[in-house]
């Protein structure tokens, strides 16, 4: 008892000062001042909920497909046809929810939604009501998706079949004529599913786009913003020319599929290349979508665990905008082997090869940045370091898949598994875990444990390469993908992978239960516990429902050197030098480059 | 209008502007302003630029349409041809005036907001949603047209292979055109009708272009096995081939049915190959189509187009009914706009300062106007 109430006593003084401390967590109180909210913080942290329920889903899929995969032959199921149908709806159900509920939303909805606003010194976005209505229409879309769960269970329990089909097993791309006539799954259900995400992610993106051009503080200039924002803005833009596409790609194949409009299905004289390049329109800019968000993380993480100011900002932030615009005009790679004429296909890869110029720019300026810099391996840094180090293997093979002799290859092989895994997985997962590692202080006030988040953040790293680093190797000797069985030469490839994939998943209960246990017990996080200059970390942690108590002042986002490290307790504060600027007024105009 | 510049002028910008502004309240906070902007002209700003970006993603989405209209179009090029003559331009030429005045009504209104002209903004607000209804009539009265022949979307129109209904294909032909008796084929046919055959394919005028296109087709290894027909064609149309003598654009012997291609009941027992059908269709009713189409080819027959593409007019309608049907859902909701501004001007809340919502629905409509523009020459005037 008496020990208890000890650090009650030692708290009370500080206590006297804020007598119940007001931030956005209890401002308000209730079911609805959570549903209604305008506050883009709770919007951001509803959002994580709900994206987070996605990601558990579409890894249990993925760890189901690879225990399928453990072995050849049928594995989750004695019959051989369950289980080779079995596993096609999990791969389907994996790559779509993945996609369309994870990672497209995961960066930009959850980490873009808190910092964003806070970023720009705002108190909230442009658009607030709109920003909780993308909340409210992608739990709506991600419904259609759990009654496509729910139908394939109740199929294979009891045989019937709800309204709309059971299941999805037409792979995530819902590709055409198979989508359209023959699939017995439920087409129609998941692409409305898809179809309402889409505008989700379109309000968030006009939203985001309208708060950069409008919210910024006096004294940020568009070059004086923080490179996530630039990250989110070239994501945003996407978001905006290439979703509605889809939509209308989906609008179309949904009623194909309905009423058999002819469009895409050659018996009605349709043309099913013709889904293809509709929905590589949106899909391939939709990596960008993915990958851009996650960069912007990446710079801000290894600037402030460097020590050292971005090297060539300028250079980043370019190119975010160049691969978004790029990554409209390279979608015919996909295509190399559908019957695509001869010079699309040239074209197609050589804007291909030049996205991997820009992309070649962020990790050459990143590994710049930690050049001499003093590098201090905390969580959120070893996230970023790992995200280096795939992003460039999931690059660099991009490049031997936009060769288009090497694509006759490997296309629909594993090594195009590998590929994109590394880049969505390696990089997008890397980064979104080591935001949100990041932000997690600033989200809840509260510090996570250190070490137990390094050892979920190695075990990750390893896990990954050993599922994915193998899959190459199997591609590249032949093994197509989306095969459930395969012959004996890939079968150890097969096991390694699936091995690693429980590694991996292991590793992501740890993280998810670290952060549970920061929750209910962790430290009390300090307003600035990494050192970072950018303006979300000069409100109080987690921050007021306005959230800023006074204004921040805008200074060069990366000019570290106003902070100096006190404690564990207190974190970063700044520097005297820094205070007598401020006083002084001059740090307004202050930059260090 | 001058009043929000000035503001602006003020204290733009958050650093400044939450410090001033809650501080010493050195600019009011006036009821329409919402808590996160600092001052009325960063709001309209915002509210404008977003409703830019929002109509960008709308032309997007339609991009995906008009990107489908091509290709289809491009592949099918007679399909198009002979399909668009069941949609009734006239009915699409009142529809253009009627978005277009609306359009106009709705601009006089975001000036009658900006100047605070309360009664004023009422009425053309009033008269907008008027425009928007009576493009909405219009529109369901052709609807209802292309229901009644059949001619809906997919399975349900009569063309489908997978079509159940009672409908037979070719009637409905000119749909509304025919009641109205204005702007049939017949009409364009009438042009060249004293003019030899084959030299009306350059005298028709508009439809030059077309004419030769279509008369190319018809040439190709489509039409030649059906030459041996062909020769029989110039021979006068038989009593119960009227249908056919439109075809080929000499002077109607008398007004009845003048474009009704395949009406069942006028075709004489001689041309009963020809009756409907595709399938039954024998050769030389195909034929002497085929010729007389290729001959002037004012309009493409039914019997005319290549088997292949009989069974394929119903993706015209399916891409007819996609495209107005999202314009005229884009229409319902701009009145659904339109009528909450209507509400909000009559409380007085709008003028000089404060007209952001009639602005951003004013870009909307001409928005949905726009792609109707579009729409309408693609969809109903082509060749």
């Amino acid at each position: 008892m008496s020990v208890i109430s000890t650090p009650n006593q030692f708290e009370s003084p500080a206590k006297s000062h804020e007598p119940h401390e007001q931030h956005y967590l209890n401002h308000s109180k209730g079911f609805l001042s959570w549903a209604l909210t305008l506050d883009h913080k709770r919007i951001g942290l509803m959002y994580m909920v709900l994206v987070l329920i996605a990601l558990f889903l579409g890894g249990t899929f993925a760890m189901l497909l690879r225990t399928e995969l453990i072995a050849p032959g049928p594995t989750l199921m004695a019959d051989k046809a369950a289980a080779w149908n079995l596993y096609n709806h999990m791969f389907s159900l994996h790559g779509a929810v993945m996609v369309f509920l994870f990672i497209i939303p995961a960066v930009p909805a959850i980490l873009g939604n808190f910092v964003l606003p806070m970023m720009l010194g705002a108190k909230d976005v442009a658009f607030p009501r709109l920003n909780l209505l993308s909340l409210y229409v992608y739990a709506f879309g991600a419904m259609f998706f759990l009654y496509v769960l729910l139908s394939g269970v109740i199929h294979a329990w009891t045989g019937t079949s709800l309204p709309g089909g059971f299941g999805l097993d037409t792979g995530w791309t819902f590709y055409t004529p198979y989508s359209s006539t023959k699939s017995m799954s439920g087409v129609i259900p998941a692409t409305f599913g898809a179809f309402v995400l889409g505008f989700s992610s379109i309000l968030t993106g006009v939203n985001f786009v309208s708060s950069i051009h409008t919210l910024r503080p006096k004294g940020m200039g568009w070059f004086d913003m923080p490179l996530f924002l630039w990250g989110l803005y070239a994501t945003s833009i996407i978001q905006i020319l290439a979703t509605p596409v889809l939509a209308i790609t989906l609008m179309l194949l949904i009623t194909e599929r309905a009423i058999g409009i002819g469009i895409f299905d050659p018996a009605l004289g349709g043309d099913p290349v013709l889904y293809q390049h509709f929905f590589w329109f949106y899909s391939h800019p939709a990596v960008y979508i993915m990958i851009l968000p996650a960069m912007g993380v990446i710079s801000e993480i290894i600037s402030t665990f460097s020590r050292r100011h971005i090297f060539g900002y300028t250079f980043i932030a370019y190119s975010s905008i160049a691969i978004a615009l790029l990554g409209f005009l390279v979608w015919g790679h996909h295509m190399f082997t559908s019957g695509q004429s001869a010079l699309a296909n040239v074209l197609f890869s050589l804007i291909t090869f030049s996205v991997a110029i820009p992309s070649a720019v962020k990790v050459f300026n990143w590994v710049t940045t930690m050049y001499k810099g003093s590098i201090r391996l905390q969580t959120p840094m070893l996230y970023a370091i790992g995200f280096i180090w795939m992003f460039s293997i999931g690059g660099l093979t991009g490049i031997f898949l936009a060769a288009l002799s090497v694509d006759i290859h490997m296309h629909d092989t594993y090594f195009v598994v590998a590929h994109f895994h590394y880049v969505m997985v390696g990089s997008m997962l890397f980064a979104f875990i080591g935001g949100m590692n990041y932000w997690f202080p600033k989200m809840f006030g509260k510090m996570y444990n250190e070490k137990v988040a390094v050892f979920a953040a190695i075990l990750l790293f390893i896990g990954f390469n050993l599922t994915f680093f193998i899959q190459f190797v199997a591609g590249s000797q032949g093994m197509p993908r989306r095969y459930a069985t395969y012959p004996v030469q890939f079968v150890s490839h097969h096991f390694w992978s699936t091995i690693g994939a429980y590694v991996m998943g292991a590793s992501l209960v740890i993280v998810l239960f670290n952060w549970v246990a920061a929750l209910i017990n962790g430290k009390k996080a300090p307003a600035n516990p990494w050192g970072s200059n950018t303006l979300e970390w000069q409100s109080a942690s987690p921050p007021p429902h306005d959230n800023f108590a006074t204004a921040p002042v805008v200074t060069d986002p990366y000019y570290l050197d106003r902070w100096k490290f006190v404690s564990d307790e207190e974190g970063w504060v700044l520097t005297d030098e820094a205070k007598a600027a401020l006083a002084a007024g001059a740090a307004r105009t202050g930059r260090a480059h | 209008m001058s009043s929000i510049t000035t503001n602006a002028g003020d204290s733009h910008g958050g650093g400044d502007g939450h410090d001033d502004g809650h501080d010493d309240g050195h600019h009011e906070h006036p009821p329409f302003l919402a808590h996160h902007f600092d001052t009325p002209e960063q709001q309209y700003t915002t509210g404008k630029l977003g409703m830019w970006v929002f109509l960008g993603t709308e032309l997007l989405m339609f991009g995906g349409l008009f990107c489908a209209y091509a290709v289809y179009r491009n592949n099918h090029p007679e399909v198009f041809e002979y399909a668009h003559t069941y949609l009734n331009k006239w009915w699409g030429a009142v529809n253009t005036v009627v978005l277009l005045v609306s359009s106009f009504t709705m601009a006089w209104a975001v000036r009658a907001a900006q100047l605070g002209k309360k009664n004023q903004l009422s009425v053309l607000l009033a008269l907008t949603l008027l425009g928007g209804a009576g493009f909405m009539i219009i529109k369901t009265i052709e609807y209802r047209d292309k229901w009644e022949h059949a001619l809906f979307p997919g399975k349900f129109n009569v063309y489908n292979k997978n079509y159940t209904g009672t409908h037979t294909p070719g009637e409905g032909h000119g749909g509304i055109e025919h009641g109205a008796n204005v702007q049939s084929p017949a009409t364009d046919n009438a042009h060249g009708g004293g003019a030899p055959a084959g030299e009306s394919a350059h005298d028709t005028g508009v439809g030059g272009k077309a004419v030769v296109k279509s008369a190319n087709l018809m040439t190709g290894p489509e039409a030649s096995p059906r030459s041996e027909g062909a020769n029989t064609a110039p021979q006068g149309p038989a009593p119960g081939e009227h249908a056919e003598v439109i075809a080929q654009g000499k002077p109607t012997p008398g007004p009845a049915n003048p474009v009704i291609y395949f009406d069942p009941n006028s075709l004489g027992a001689a041309s009963d190959a020809a009756k409907i059908v595709p399938k039954a269709a024998g050769p030389a009713g195909l034929a002497t189509d085929a010729v007389h189409a290729g001959e002037h080819g004012a309009h493409l027959a039914y019997a005319d187009l290549a088997n292949r593409d009989k069974v394929r007019i119903n993706t015209f309608f399916s891409i007819y009914f996609l495209m107005t049907g999202l314009h005229g859902l884009h229409v319902v909701i701009g009145m659904g706009l339109i009528a909450w501004v209507l509400v909000k001007g009559t409380q007085g809340i709008f003028g000089p300062a404060y007209y952001t919502p009639v602005d951003l629905v004013g870009l909307y409509w001409h928005l949905v106007d726009l792609i109707w523009i579009f729409l309408f020459p693609l969809l109903y005037l082509i060749h």
